[in-house]
């Protein structure tokens, strides 16, 4: 291989992220469905012609794509390695969560890049399709015990082969989403984006030559890896252990334990998650490549810096239990992987805080809370209102954590609730901060919010949750204090209630006027209270975001005699 | 006679100015420092280099940058909101978003802090029902409660009032008895648009802009009017369109991108004139590079824009994609041995190394410098005698040269290199987003730093040429001159087009035109035309995204004629087929919002006014030695003012100008149009221009 001059690298580099960042525009214009078009939840990039590891990935995607798209391309490479099939012109799909990671709604496009007749490398595109069959729309079965329940199961196939479609696969998707012109529209968009890959790849390497770009593909590697190794040796050597927990699994009433030693030696770093509780029967198993993809979240949250580059994982052994939820097997249901990757996440901060306190912030709230409300009009046209909703982020050592944000794992927004409010019949009698919420610190941590939702059709409605953090609420780092938990409730006629299951539940029935409130957990707080300043608790206490009470109590009554 | 129009642009570092002689057909321009805090000596300065007598102005045009900055830097006024109980934190959640994608740090403060926002009991649904009456005298307490606190602007937010304005209209009704000035704004009124996060901050950052624009732009009127001066004062908006100054103060928030949307502005004039229907525009400034797209004559228009994080401004604004690579960008490399412009910038102070002001981190200027492309002995601007080239030496070698293992050259070319690509990127980006081929398009540099990078542009992206204007460094001063006068309206309907009440579409429609042709009816300037658009905001049922219809509407003696339901459904077949290729099969189509726009053209000054005077100097007025690729080159430098029309230079060769350099790189050239603008285009033919611009 041929050596390459810094410059060129430097050029290339941002050329081939361009390359991805393009393909993610061409997607979110073109599909039809919002959760890509306005969620961004799809991604991109090359991936290493034989390994299948992460070469190049687009900016705009949904974080945690960056690291699990190379399992899907490694599943593909084993498929056509089995049959023996592979040529130009061809294109994979699959959602096979267990080979693929996340969950069945992703569909999987790969497609081999050739160049004069030698394969080159991969391109790839996922994207979030709004239904893929199963029992429930959307996809989201909170009491699904296997992947069956939740949606089909498509493994690696050629949708395209030598450059010619097979409608047969297409004939056959269509058949079994509830949603066939979306998902027509969002597969459409993908072959696009793909098609679009395959030219800029063509001209970059008209432009520059197969060596060159290969050249730069390896060094790139290696210069991810040595920014990872030089980040690693300025942390100091040592092992540190973190352990929190999920509230259960919607099925069996009990915590589920997620726990973590994290060992730092020289320029290398280990990941182990020994310890953690073994598969579960509900939904918040997941898959191996989840748990790898997860880690590299986790770890690009502690550098920002570090590309989206295989490399980056090379100094480091992530170790999963054979056996445990962390590495579910087929056909476990993995729906609700998000929850789990969250707290995966957490764990992932509390035992860095241990390390190096400065380069992490506080758990942040730590449940995607995916509620959904249901019904039909008098008209008898059923409605769904299924949205996912925000919480505090942990404080940090420059500043106080931000208030009602989104999830570490995505980058989604939440719609306006007007939009909410003109497209179902319920109004929102709250849509707040949530004042107390905040784990307290030096810097005190983002606050949740309330949002307490009335049914107002006639017939009534049927609500359910999907959530966590109900009964172990996202921890502080450095002496900073915990944050307040997930607290769902519900109207009856008697009165208010809570589910036995903390922040899961199916089947609640509303009549008109009654609502349900979700109050969702703020962030952890970062360093001790005491030290911190009496005017900041002051300005909190006069704008409402910390009542006098839990002031006095949290840090002492000094403030009481501070400027605001 | 009063004959002159005059632009004026105020930007961080210099004001510019504009001066059009209608009755010669003469232009001017002067450039002034920029005063602060009080930005009005500058602009009069400016004025009267030009003017001796104010009292034969006609028009003056200003392109303000005060709305920005006191969003910038959180110096609006104390400001306080009154809104539906339950819903006091809209602006502080915004849209549950975070400010980076990566490292989950970062917090943010709404301009209107928390115990400054009130609730009262009222309530209105989604259909418009209102569930709950606004209790007035709630608001008259919280009224009060405000301007104890020491509240100078005060803003009503109601939930779903673009549905139903009556308790909006009651609250704002009672706070104009009851406020002490006239700063009330209230959201169906800016912004009469469903998502209640865009208008609410719209609103709240139309309050907060209120005291500090309209006292700006009332101490300009009132120094205009002590000279003499009796003509028209309009202000640009962020949508490229002008408003007349007492518009301006009570929307303030639509001069949010005010300055930069007048450059682009004359840059699709000017482009259009010499024969370019199709541009992108780059203006490279210290601290970004900002891009925008022209396509058939017609600017990009996005219909919001984040001014910060969390800070939404939802209102048409000129498209600008900004990148952090300007002049002051600093380059560095990275522990991975990779090499990276910005996003740190030394900006315009300290600014570059060269300058000597105190940064010792070398910027893509130092490398421009380094290489022999700025004049060390004749900055721009003229705030500094001479550029420390050994300085900028020094920076390069140290912190891009010896890490990489690389000559001070080799090194400045890398830099300039790798910021070239990533200009090349964004313009690339911009285009493809959109649907364009970057290929088919011109560019079009503009602000002081522009072209010299618009050869790399040329090579990287592909383009054929790029046009230089006459005056590229008072473009936006320029643009305030040949803007026209427009305002545009939204309202959402929110409806079924099955189910649609045409004669309300027809009534709103003819509300805006009322209202948009009563501002140019007061307007004292002169308008060629009118024009009348309408679009609604249309989709699918269960789509989210919308695409825009244009409707042809037929208007006569000022009579709206609303559009039948066939023809709104054909008219977003059309829309949606062009824009996603098929249409949906059975699909249920909805109307959300209707938007207006109303468009006085004003009379277009003939570009020939700028023309080079014919028998100017061809012979180059110096030479030195520059930098290109892997060699110095000896260089011609010439007068570019001075070069007549048709004038071909063949490169390396440099054009300066008071406040431009024109770089042409080896293998290009650049030849003199009729307007006095350069094109640079690869050294092939000789054919005149007349022929090219067919």
């Amino acid at each position: 291989m041929s050596e390459i001059d810094p410059i060129t690298l430097s050029v290339l580099a941002g050329r081939m992220e361009q390359i991805a960042d393009e393909m993610d525009a061409t997607l979110f214009r073109a599909a039809f469905n919002p959760i890509i078009a306005e969620a961004h939840d799809a991604s991109h990039g090359l991936y290493h012609a034989v390994s299948g590891d992460t070469l190049v990935q687009g900016k705009s995607g949904l974080p945690i794509f960056v690291g699990v798209m190379s399992f899907a391309v490694k599943a593909v490479i084993e498929k056509a390695a089995k049959d023996g099939d592979l040529e130009d012109g061809d294109i994979y799909i699959f959602n096979d969560a267990h080979i693929g990671g996340t969950h069945l709604s992703d569909m999987r496009l790969v497609r081999p890049y050739f160049r004069d007749g030698k394969l080159f490398c991969y391109l790839a595109s996922v994207g979030h399709w709004h239904d893929v069959g199963g029992a429930v729309p959307g996809n989201y079965n909170p009491a699904a015990t296997d992947v069956f329940q939740e949606a089909f199961n498509l493994p690696p196939v050629k949708l395209a082969k030598g450059g010619k479609i097979n409608q047969d696969i297409i004939d056959i998707l269509m058949r079994n989403t509830r949603l066939p012109q979306s998902a027509m529209g969002d597969l459409n968009g993908q072959l696009g984006a793909l098609d679009l890959g395959i030219k800029r790849m063509d001209e970059l390497l008209d432009e520059y030559g197969a060596e060159t770009i290969s050249a730069a593909l390896e060094a790139l590697g290696h210069r991810a890896e040595a920014l990872m190794r030089s980040e690693l040796e300025e942390l100091p050597d040592g092992r540190w252990e973190a352990e929190d927990f999920l509230d259960n699994d919607g099925i069996v009433d009990e915590p589920l334990k997620i726990r973590i030693a994290l060992e730092i030696k020289g320029d290398r770093m280990v990941l182990d998650f020994t310890g953690s509780s073994p598969q579960c029967a509900g939904p918040v198993n997941i898959a191996l490549p989840t748990t790898v993809a997860t880690a590299y979240v986790a770890i690009k949250h502690v550098f920002p810096a570090l590309p989206a580059n295989a490399g980056v994982m090379r100094p480091i052994d992530v170790i999963v239990p054979e056996g445990s939820l962390l590495a579910a097997k087929f056909p476990a249901p993995t729906g609700g992987y998000t929850e789990t990757i969250l707290r995966m996440i957490d764990v992932v901060f509390s035992a860095f805080a241990q390390a190096a306190p400065g380069r992490v912030v506080a758990n942040a709230y730590g449940t995607i809370n995916a509620l959904s409300i249901a019904g039909k009009r008098k008209n008898g046209q059923p409605w769904v209102m299924f949205s996912f909703y925000g919480g505090g982020h942990g404080g940090s050592a420059e500043t106080d954590g931000l208030n009602h944000g989104n999830a570490p794992i995505s980058t989604a927004t939440i719609p306006p609730m007007e939009i909410l409010e003109a497209a179902y019949p319920v109004m929102f009698r709250t849509w707040a901060l949530r004042p107390d919420s905040a784990g307290a610190g030096t810097h005190r941590g983002g606050l949740g919010a309330i949002y307490e939702i009335e049914v107002l059709e006639e017939n009534g409605a049927e609500a359910f949750l999907f959530g966590e953090r109900g009964r172990f609420a996202p921890k502080g780092i450095a002496g900073g204090g915990d944050a307040a938990m997930n607290v769902f409730s519900y109207e009856q006629d008697d009165g208010w209630h809570r589910p036995p299951l903390a922040s899961k539940m199916r089947g609640i029935k509303l009549r008109p006027g009654q609502a349900v409130r979700l109050e969702t957990p703020g962030g952890g707080g970062y360093g001790p209270a005491s030290e911190r300043t009496a005017g900041a608790v002051a300005r909190d206490v006069a704008r409402g975001l910390v009542s006098a009470g839990e002031a006095d109590q949290t840090y002492g009554t000094a403030w009481r005699e501070a400027k605001a | 006679m009063s004959s002159r129009m005059i632009g004026v642009d105020v930007g961080g570092t210099f004001t510019d100015v504009f001066v059009l002689d209608e009755a010669s057909g003469t232009a001017t321009v002067a450039k002034v420092p920029t005063t602060r805090p009080d930005q009005s000596g500058g602009f009069l300065d400016g004025i009267g280099r030009e003017v001796d007598d104010l009292s034969e102005i006609a028009v003056v045009v200003h392109g303000t940058t005060a709305g920005t900055n006191a969003l910038l830097e959180r110096k609006g006024a104390k400001t306080g909101v009154i809104c539906t109980q339950g819903l006091r934190d809209v602006l502080e959640m915004r849209r549950r978003d975070r400010p980076r994608t990566w490292g989950l740090r970062g917090d943010f403060e709404p301009v209107v802090e928390r115990q400054n926002r009130l609730e009262v009991p009222e309530r209105t649904l989604a259909d418009g029902t209102v569930r709950t009456p606004v209790d007035l005298d709630a608001v008259r307490a919280a009224a009060k409660q405000l301007r104890d606190q020491g509240c100078e602007a005060v803003a009503v937010l109601f939930a779903n009032s673009y549905a139903n304005t009556a308790n909006e209209d009651a609250a704002a009704a009672v706070l104009r008895e009851v406020w002490h000035n006239e700063h009330v704004s209230a959201s169906s009124e800016i912004l009469p648009e469903i998502r209640e996060f865009e208008r609410f901050s719209t609103t709240a950052l139309n309050a907060y802009l209120q005291p500090e624009v309209s006292g700006y732009l009332g101490r300009l009127e009132n120094a205009l009017k002590a000279g003499g001066f009796d003509g028209e004062f309009m202000i640009v908006q962020s949508n490229g369109g002008v408003m007349a100054v007492d518009t301006a103060c009570r929307l303030p928030v639509r001069t949010a991108l005010s300055g930069p949307a007048a450059g682009v502005i004359a840059a699709g004039y000017i482009a259009g004139s010499a024969g370019f229907d199709n541009i992108i525009t780059g203006d490279m400034g210290g601290t970004s590079f900002d891009v925008s797209l022209i396509a058939e004559g017609r600017s990009m228009l996005s219909p919001q824009t984040s001014i910060d994080f969390g800070m939404v401004v939802r209102n048409p604004m000129i498209e600008i994609t900004t990148i952090g690579a300007g002049g002051g960008s600093i380059a560095w490399v990275d522990k991975g041995g990779l090499l990276n412009i910005g996003p740190e910038s030394a900006g315009s102070n300290p600014g570059p190394v060269a300058y000597g002001l105190g940064n010792t981190r070398p910027t893509v200027t130092d490398a421009n410098v380094v290489l022999g492309r700025i004049d060390p002995d004749n900055p721009i601007g003229g705030k500094l005698d001479r550029l420390d080239v050994e300085a900028a030496r020094r920076a390069i070698d140290e912190h891009v040269g010896a890490p990489l293992g690389l000559s001070t050259v080799e090194a400045a070319e890398a830099i300039l290199k790798v910021a070239n690509s990533r200009m090349a990127g964004a313009i690339r980006l911009v285009s493809i987003e959109r649907g364009f081929d970057p290929k088919r398009f011109a560019f079009m540099p503009f602000g002081g730093g522009g072209a010299l990078h618009a050869g790399a542009m040329l090579a990287e992206v592909g383009i054929a040429r790029a046009i230089v204007p006459r005056y590229p460094g008072v473009t936006s001063a320029m643009g305030c001159v040949i803007a026209d006068m427009r305002q545009d309206f939204v309202q959402t309907i929110n409806s079924l087009v099955d189910t649609l009440d045409e004669a309300a579409l027809g009534a709103f429609m003819q509300d805006h035109a009322d209202q948009g042709m009563a501002l140019l009816d007061a307007a004292r300037t002169s308008f060629d035309a009118r024009e009348l658009s309408f679009e609604l905001d249309m989709a699918y049922i269960g789509q989210t995204h919308t695409v825009s219809v244009p409707l042809a509407v037929a208007v006569e003696g000022g009579r709206v004629a609303a559009p039948s339901k066939a023809a709104i459904e054909a008219a977003f077949d059309a829309a949606y087929g062009e824009t996603f290729g098929r249409l949906l099969e059975g699909g249920v189509r909805r109307i959300l919002n209707l938007r207006s726009a109303v468009t006085g053209k004003r009379p277009k000054f003939d570009l020939a006014a700028l023309a080079p005077v014919p028998g100017g100097a061809t012979t180059p007025i110096g030479q030195r030695q520059v930098h290109f690729g892997d060699r110095w080159h000896d260089t011609a430098i010439y007068d570019r003012l001075a070069l007549p029309e048709g004038t071909v230079v063949r490169g390396p060769a440099i054009l300066t100008q008071p406040d431009t350099t024109v770089l042409i790189e080896p293998d290009l050239q650049g030849r003199v149009d009729r307007f006095g603008n350069t094109i640079i285009e690869p050294q092939s033919g000789e054919r005149p221009l007349e022929e090219e611009a067919t």
